[in-house]
C-alpha cells in the first residue's frame, strides 16, 4: 500500500494533515496501538520539521505487512551538520516556530527514538532526504 | 480522578467534549513544549499547557491524549474546537497559573507521568 501527501514549508495550520491521515489508515489496518503511535509521532515530528524548515516537501508512505516506510523529500536550505543536528537542545528554528511549541533540538532524537531505522541525507542549499521504517511483528 | 472532579477544584470551564466529565484520569503532564509532550509514552493522560493553537490539539491527537487543561487564561480558538472535537477531545480551560492547577491537582491525587 503506498500513499504520498505533499507538505506547505511554512504553513502551521496544516503542519500534521499527513500524519493525522496515517493515524487513520493504520487504526483501519489493525496496527498495534503502541507502534500507531510510534509512527505518527515521528512523522508528525519529521512534517513539523518540513513546515519549519522547508520550502515544499513530500510526504511517501510504504505499508506491507512487515514494515512502515517512511520517505519525506524537501525542497530547502538542507542541514549543513547533520550530527550537530541531531544533538538534543540544538535547533536554528525561529522564533515562529518556537512560539508552536518547537524548535527546542528535540525533534531528531524524538524521530531517532520512535523509528526502527532512520536515515538522514542532505544537502546544503537544496533539500533533505529523511527515511524512517518502522518494522511490525515484533 | 473523574474529570468533573478537576473542573470543580480548579474552577475551570469546559469548552469542548462535556461527555467526557465522567471518565477517570489518573496521569498529568504540565508542559508548553510540544516536543516534551511527544516524547510522553503513557495513554490516557491529562495535559496541562499554557500553549493555544492548532498544534497542541495536533500533538494531543498524535501522543493519543485526549484531556487537556489550558492554564493562564487561554483560551482555545474555535479552529481548535473543531479539530477536538474530530479527535473526541475534551478541552478545559482554567485561569490559575500553571504551578497552581499542577501543585492543586498534584495535592488531590494526580500522578505524574515521571
Amino acid at each position: 500500500m503506498e500513499f504520498e501527501f505533499i507538505v506547505e514549508g511554512g504553513n502551521f495550520i496544516k503542519a500534521g494533515t499527513a500524519s493525522s491521515q496515517l493515524k487513520k489508515i493504520l487504526k483501519q489496518l489493525n496496527v498495534d496501538p503502541k507502534v500507531v503511535k510510534r509512527v505518527v509521532v515521528a512523522l508528525y515530528e519529521a512534517e513539523v520539521n518540513i513546515v519549519a524548515h522547508a520550502y515544499s516537501g513530500v510526504v511517501q508512505i510504504t505499508i506491507s505487512t512487515e514494515s512502515i516506510n517512511i520517505r519525506l523529500v524537501d525542497e530547502g536550505p538542507g542541514i549543513p551538520d547533520i550530527n550537530l543536528a541531531m544533538q538534543t537542545g540544538y535547533s536554528t528554528a525561529s522564533s515562529e516556530v518556537r512560539e508552536m511549541g518547537f524548535g527546542a533540538g528535540m525533534g531528531l532524537p524524538n524521530m531517532k527514538n520512535n523509528s526502527d531505522v532512520l536515515n538522514i541525507t542532505s544537502e546544503v542549499g537544496k533539500g533533505t532526504i529523511v527515511e524512517m521504517s518502522f518494522f511490525l511483528n515484533q | 480522578m473523574k474529570l468533573r472532579e478537576v473542573v470543580d477544584l480548579l474552577n475551570a470551564t469546559v469548552v469542548s467534549g462535556k461527555h467526557h466529565l465522567d471518565s477517570e484520569v489518573e496521569y498529568s503532564f504540565a508542559s508548553d513544549l510540544m516536543s516534551d509532550v511527544l516524547t510522553i509514552e503513557k495513554d490516557n493522560i491529562l495535559l496541562l499547557t499554557g500553549l493555544a493553537n492548532l498544534q497542541t490539539i495536533r500533538t494531543a491527537e498524535m501522543s493519543e491524549i485526549t484531556k487537556i487543561i489550558f492554564v493562564r487564561k487561554k483560551k482555545a480558538t474555535p479552529e481548535m474546537i473543531q479539530l477536538a472535537e474530530e479527535n473526541d477531545m475534551i478541552l478545559i480551560e482554567c485561569d490559575y497559573s500553571m504551578f497552581k492547577a499542577s501543585g492543586m491537582l498534584f495535592n488531590a491525587g494526580m500522578k505524574p507521568v515521571y
